[in-house]
């Protein structure tokens, strides 16, 4: 869908020679740190901005020239402050021609039907942004594109999220989908792209990205406990690192470690999944060929200081 | 890439077999039309007509210009005429006379070169500026209309509420005037039907090119206080400027005043005025002859209105 796209401002280069593709059908979570220029693909990929070079072809036709059957919310939700969600949301539907109907079934899809007579501009964080997807929805299309919309959402707000995006890849929809939290989409998404810096990382499924999950051992002695683990996994998998044995090793594993190691008479005194960071992602795959080439990393991540949230396995 | 790609996609002509409920999405879905789906331009021309209408500054705009035109052009002369005193060196008689319903057109746009003019023209920027204040311009953009169909419909939305404004300004007047004619009972010479539509299109081309100027300023600066901000010293101090201050001492500003939107709006509504008219509300002087102004306003009028579709089709939308 997206070949060789460049964006400059200026000097700087924002998107360099991106490509992607998202099938339709499928949910496809966008992913990337804080400026890598997820928002400015969607733009470009909505006709808002226009791109430096390269092409964006949206279900089949130029980005810009087709917004037909694509709705989006990019970049935190636009509304009139003066008006009420339900009068937003009805001025928006005239603009995409859609029948005045779907302005009532999209406010209840985001659960906004009690507020909707409300001004806008009354509206909590969590509700604006609701009422933000509730438009991109409105005129039934075949590509969501939705830029971090769990954006200011309570833990309630995101599971409910993801039932709603679950539900519209149900119903046919194709679900195009940013985030810097691979936590957040790997459990909805069929496919993630990784970017940083414009630049393309990894483009895989999330099955292979979920092979990056990481064990981190905590044990004495740690010299044997890394030795039977590595034994278990090949020693491509296993590293020692600053007083734990980290594996590649995802939950399905975590048992099987733990016998082992308390047969052998070591001392587990720890043992905790870890997702992995993006960013922790992105120095492995930046870091070696292999990784580049399969979802088996090679060696451990580099130490890092995390910037962005880590998350703790809660599967 | 993508057009092979997407062929690939379950998109393609043999759908997969899938559960009932993508079934009939799908087949759902199948039945809207493949082209762009966007409204007509008569809907974005409503919901733009309502933006404008559930906004309380359109109303404070639209409304104070007609409500100062009658306070200027016809209450304080009418105040000062009671007392019998002289108004602008104008015995009580002539006052009265610039009063009665035959200078109805004179009185219901005697404002547009100067405060009206500045009023419609802050309308138009308010209604441009602050679709990028609020993020809105994108969301709009977003439903797939083109970006032209936007500015049509904000133009004609605004060209409404203009027409509004300006039948409000000569109703009101009407009814003051006639008043008036019916109180010191004197003659009511209405304006004939062809003078008063004369009146009313000019009035309108005149909040037109004000409109569209402020229009264009709102899309270029992407915001409300500076263009307003601009216009106003524009149109109420600079134009008065050039034309009182600049004009008689250099020949150049002399030559280029007959150029400038508020002299051609002056000239016009004096034109439109008739010949007997007293002129003595500022900016409304006739510097250029009626049809000429009309022609240099309409120029403004398809000038802005071009730079705004060229400025907004090319331009990022952030
Ligand atoms: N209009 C603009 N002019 C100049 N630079 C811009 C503009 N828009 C974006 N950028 C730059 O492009 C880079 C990428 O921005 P972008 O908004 O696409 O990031 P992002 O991936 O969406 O980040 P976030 O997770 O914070 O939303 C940033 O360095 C930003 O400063
Ligand atoms: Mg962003």
């Amino acid at each position: 869908m997206i070949a060789g796209l460049t964006k400059r401002y200026g000097s700087r280069t924002v998107v360099d020679d991106l490509s992607l593709t998202v099938r339709r059908g499928e949910v496809y979570g966008f992913l990337g740190p804080n400026g890598a220029g997820k928002t400015t693909t969607l733009r470009a990929l909505l006709g808002l901005v226009r791109p430096t070079s390269g092409t964006a072809l949206v279900l089949g036709r130029p980005a810009g020239a087709a917004s037909s059957g694509v709705g989006a919310l990019i970049e935190g939700p636009g509304f009139y402050p003066y008006l009420s969600g339900r009068e937003n949301l009805r001025v928006l539907a005239r603009y995409a021609g859609a029948p005045a109907g779907r302005v009532d079934t999209v406010l209840r899809t985001v659960d906004l039907t009690d507020r909707a007579r409300d001004r806008y501009s009354t509206y909590s964080l969590g509700m604006k942004q609701r009422l933000g997807v509730a438009s991109a929805l409105l005129k039934d299309p075949e590509l969501v594109v939705l830029d971090e919309p769990t954006n200011g959402l309570d833990p309630a707000g995101i599971s409910d999220m993801r039932a709603l995006l679950r539900r519209l890849s149900a119903d046919g929809h194709t679900v195009l989908l940013s985030s810097h939290l691979l936590g957040e989409v790997e459990q909805v998404c069929d496919r993630v792209a990784v970017i940083s810096s414009g630049r393309l990382v990894v483009e895989s499924s999330v099955g292979e990205l979920l092979g990056l999950h990481r064990l981190v051992i905590e044990a004495e002695p740690l010299d044997e406990a890394a030795a039977i683990t590595t034994r278990l996994l090949g020693p491509e998998r296993v590293s020692v690192v600053g007083g734990a044995v980290h594996a590649q090793a995802g939950p399905e594993d975590a048992a099987r470690i733990n016998r082992a190691l308390v047969l052998a008479d070591v001392e587990v005194s720890g043992l905790r999944q870890e997702a992995q960071t993006l960013e922790a992602v992105f120095l492995e795959m930046t870091g070696s060929e292999l990784v580049a080439a399969g979802p088996d990393p090679d060696g451990p991540p580099a130490q890092r200081t995390g910037r962005l949230s880590r998350r703790g396995a809660e599967r | 890439m993508s057009t092979t790609t997407e062929t690939e996609g379950t998109g393609s002509g043999t759908p997969e077999p899938a559960g009932p409920a993508r079934g009939t999405a799908e087949a759902g879905r199948r039945t809207e039309p493949t082209g762009r789906t966007a409204g007509s331009l008569g809907a974005m021309t409503g919901a733009e007509l309502t933006k404008l209408l559930r906004r309380p500054a359109t109303w404070v705009l639209v409304g104070l210009w007609p409500a100062l035109q009658l306070v200027f052009s016809t209450v304080i002369p009418f105040v000062s005429y009671q007392r019998g005193a002289t108004f602008e060196g104008l015995p009580p008689e002539a006052v009265l006379a610039s009063m009665l319903p035959d200078q109805l057109v004179l009185n219901s746009l005697s404002g547009l070169p100067l405060f009206g003019g500045a009023l419609l023209l802050t309308l138009g920027a308010l209604l441009a500026g602050s679709e990028y204040g609020w993020g809105t311009l994108k969301t709009l953009l977003g439903q797939g209309p083109r970006r032209l169909q936007v500015l049509a419909a904000q133009l004609l939305a605004l060209l409404v509420v203009l027409a509004v404004a300006v039948l409000v300004s000569f109703g009101l007047t009407a009814l003051a005037s006639g008043a008036i004619a019916a109180g010191e009972s004197a003659t009511a010479d209405w304006p004939t039907v062809g003078r008063l539509l004369r009146g009313l299109g000019g009035g309108l081309l005149i909040a037109a090119t004000w409109g569209s100027l402020g229009l264009l300023l709102g899309h270029a600066l992407r915001s409300t206080a500076l263009p307003i901000a601009l216009g106003l010293v524009w149109v109420l101090a600079v134009e008065n400027l050039i034309v009182n201050v600049a004009a008689p001492l250099l020949g150049a500003f002399d030559t280029a005043q007959a150029a400038l939107p508020g002299v051609n709006a002056g000239s016009l509504v004096a034109a439109l005025a008739g010949d007997g008219a007293t002129l003595r509300t500022p900016g409304v002087a006739a510097i250029v002859d009626g049809a000429q102004a009309a022609g240099v306003l309409a120029g403004f009028l398809v000038l802005f209105t071009v730079l705004t579709a060229l400025l907004l089709t090319r331009r990022d939308v952030v």
